[in-house]
């Protein structure tokens, strides 16, 4: 009998004697929702609070990323090629392929998100959309274009936004650690530096 | 890590005291922010977080209590969605099965993200001695891997380290001379890392939680390491706990929202990743080849058994934070991959029959019931304690009754009611003496450290006569 059946197999006989099983509780996930966090205006404004609580930086249009930017030291950036022609001079060398022999020359990553969610502070990358997963996770800095019209108040309402793509990861701010000593650093493995671009 | 049984006392107390102070200022202030910090977002984002514990664990115990539809069911979603499932029995075979996975793509090279079930199985030392050259990404994980020492906390695997051992490891390892900047050694360990994860042939990693409807794993990090994992190597082998289902995605909000709070007093992790199979068609990065290994190793026993609520457990840490008895003792006292409270219940249960060795874990407990309170999931610890407490007696244990002083004498007494009244009246006596000249030795042990109140006897029996006189 191999492994699969003889766990199978157990896990039955285990529960074979237990005549009232636990059911599945009546529940609504909107007791899960955090009043607090999702109250005090639009979708975009609890996510543009919610995500600068979490360090994450929100612009609204191309001047003040342009501004946000001229902060960091950006010589070369990797771009999703449907998004190169909105990223002109910025006096940053755009590549529309992530080159993995170069991976450690990208300063900056540019994606499409595939959503948000207001109440967590979080960006919604799906796999399909993301023109490279590196891209969006090697580089200091990493902007996500988002559409406003994509910003799910709160975390149930986003789940159901899963859909069927193999990969979605939910971007809470950047990368971060405590453990050392718990203190708090930014930008561990992935962006120190974490853009979010609302576009119409 | 060191499994040896000291000759004489309680294991975990001669554990607690040989603990260095620095060790013990590490953990017990760490442990204790970490519960403010919980207790204080729980209370500030939700007005009942007690009604959401519970309907928590009534989830999880749902989904125990039903796993023979729940298992399969997460098979088939898994499958369709392009996933290669395996079953490990026990860890040898685990090992084996993730062993020949590498070895048909010829992976050398692995990158790890932080997984208890890899450290259950020991999965290092195997790879480690076929060859394959395994890197824990997870900077606590990676410190611990560098030190050869073992996770004293399932969150928070250096709790016990500060800054200048680390720092001092990071020297020893050719990762820089001594610097014990927090961000200093975070931005060492990023640059040592990148190359890893680049040049790797595989990811491993574990699951937070596997929905069964459809088959989606689920992976909460902050640094960004299991993305990493799962970015730049072509092959993924998750070694997932047959306990970690969950029966929907709408479930996730009540898990993940719990798990994050209770874990590192966050609102949510960095990264929360959704994966449910290879990477998508056409994309140049992530893996094209995922597989599950989902492991038994003891749990099916266990659900058959009178625990079986502890396999509600989703990892969170809370009940290590909070625990008087871990703050004291750190978690290599518990000689086991679980520490605290949740490992006092799992390990000697996981333990199988090597059960003996650890069943003086159950008593590392003064019963206090702060565990039950800060658990996510509502495990009732305290009972589960007291059912392994018993199981230890019953089975005769050496380690159970370790330190224990015996208690015939006491039960002759209070079976027999004429003697009892007797000892109630000589109790009055002990308040003219210091208790200190009692000669028992396992009494003096008690009063060495401890006074005892005023001997206040019999009031009872004198409230409940005159209560029924009236």
């Amino acid at each position: 009998m191999s492994s699969k059946q003889q766990i199978l197999n157990k896990v039955r006989q285990a529960l074979s004697d237990k005549q009232n099983r636990a059911p599945y509780p009546v529940y609504d996930t909107a007791e899960y929702v955090a009043k607090p966090r999702v109250e005090g205006g639009s979708a975009e404004q609890v996510f543009r609070r919610n995500f600068a609580a979490v360090h994450g930086i929100v612009v609204g249009d191309f001047e003040e990323l342009k501004a946000v930017l001229a902060k960091q030291p950006l010589k070369k950036g990797c771009c999703d090629p449907a998004l190169t022609a909105k990223l002109q001079g910025l006096h940053i060398e755009w590549e529309s392929e992530f080159n993995r022999n170069k991976f450690d020359e990208y300063d900056i990553g540019v994606t499409f998100a595939s959503g948000a969610v207001a109440e967590t502070g979080s960006l919604m990358l799906k796999d399909r959309a993301t023109a490279d997963r590196l891209s969006a996770l090697a580089p200091w800095v990493h902007v996500a274009v988002l559409k406003r019209s994509e910003i799910y108040l709160t975390l149930p309402e986003a789940l159901q936004r899963l859909g069927d793509d193999p990969n979605v990861i939910l971007v809470t701010g950047p990368s971060k650690t405590a453990d050392v000593e718990g203190i708090l650093i930014e930008g561990v493995h992935g962006p120190g530096v974490q853009i979010a671009w609302l576009v119409d | 890590m060191n499994t040896e049984i000291p000759s004489h006392g309680q294991p975990i107390d001669r554990f607690a005291a040989a603990i260095s102070g620095e060790v013990y200022e590490s953990v017990h202030s760490s442990s204790a922010i970490k519960s403010d910090k919980r207790q204080a977002l729980l209370a500030g984002d939700y007005p009942n977080p007690k009604h959401l514990r519970e309907i928590a664990g009534q989830i999880k115990q749902h989904t125990l209590e039903s796993l023979d539809k729940y298992l399969p069911q997460a098979v088939e979603s898994l499958e369709r969605n392009g996933v290669r499932v395996h079953f490990a029995a026990n860890g040898e075979e685990a090992r084996q099965i993730i062993g020949s996975l590498l070895a048909a793509r010829g992976a050398k090279k692995v990158v790890k993200s932080k997984s208890m079930a890899t450290e259950e199985i020991h999965l290092n030392d195997y790879l480690a001695a076929n060859g394959v050259d395994c890197i824990e990404t997870d900077l606590g994980e990676f410190i611990v891997q560098i030190d050869g020492d073992h996770p004293s906390h399932i969150v928070t695997p250096i709790i016990h380290k500060n800054r200048r051992q680390i720092a001092k490891s990071f020297e020893k390892h050719g990762l820089g001379a001594y610097n014990d900047d927090p961000e200093t050694i975070t931005r060492r360990a990023r640059k040592f890392m990148r190359d890893k994860y680049m040049s790797a042939d595989a990811g491993i990693t574990g699951a937070n939680f596997v929905v069964a409807e459809t088959g989606r794993l689920v992976l909460v990090t902050n640094e960004g390491n299991s993305r990493f994992s799962l970015a730049a190597p072509k092959l993924h082998i998750a070694l997932v706990g047959i306990e970690k289902l969950v029966p929907s995605d709408r479930d996730l909000s009540v898990f993940l929202n719990l798990l994050v709070r209770s874990a590192t007093g966050q609102q949510f992790t960095a990264y929360t990743e959704f994966i449910s199979g290879p990477h998508a068609s056409g994309q140049p990065s992530g893996p094209e080849e995922m597989h599950v290994v989902f492991l038994d190793n003891g749990r099916s026993d266990i659900l058959a058994g009178d625990c079986r609520e502890i396999l509600r457990c989703i990892r969170c840490g809370a009940c290590l934070n909070i625990c008087p008895v871990y703050r004291q003792a750190s978690g290599h006292a518990y000689r086991s991959v679980y520490p605290g409270p949740i490992g006092a219940v799992l390990s000697p249960l996981l333990a199988g029959e090597k059960f003996p060795s650890l069943a003086d874990l159950p008593k590392a407990s003064s019963l206090c019931g702060a565990c039950n309170d800060a658990c996510p999931v509502n495990i009732p610890i305290p009972d589960l304690l007291l059912r392994l407490r018993d199981k230890g007696k019953r089975e005769h244990a050496p380690l159970a009754s370790r330190g224990v002083p015996p208690m015939g004498g006491f039960a002759g007494l209070a079976s027999q009611p004429a003697l009892w009244k007797g000892a109630l009246l000589a109790g009055h006596v002990m308040n003219y003496f210091p208790v200190e000249w009692v000669p028992v030795p396992p009494l003096s042990k008690w009063t060495a450290q401890r006074t005892l109140p005023e001997f206040r006897g019999g009031e009872f029996r004198k409230w409940w006569k005159q209560r029924r006189q009236r």
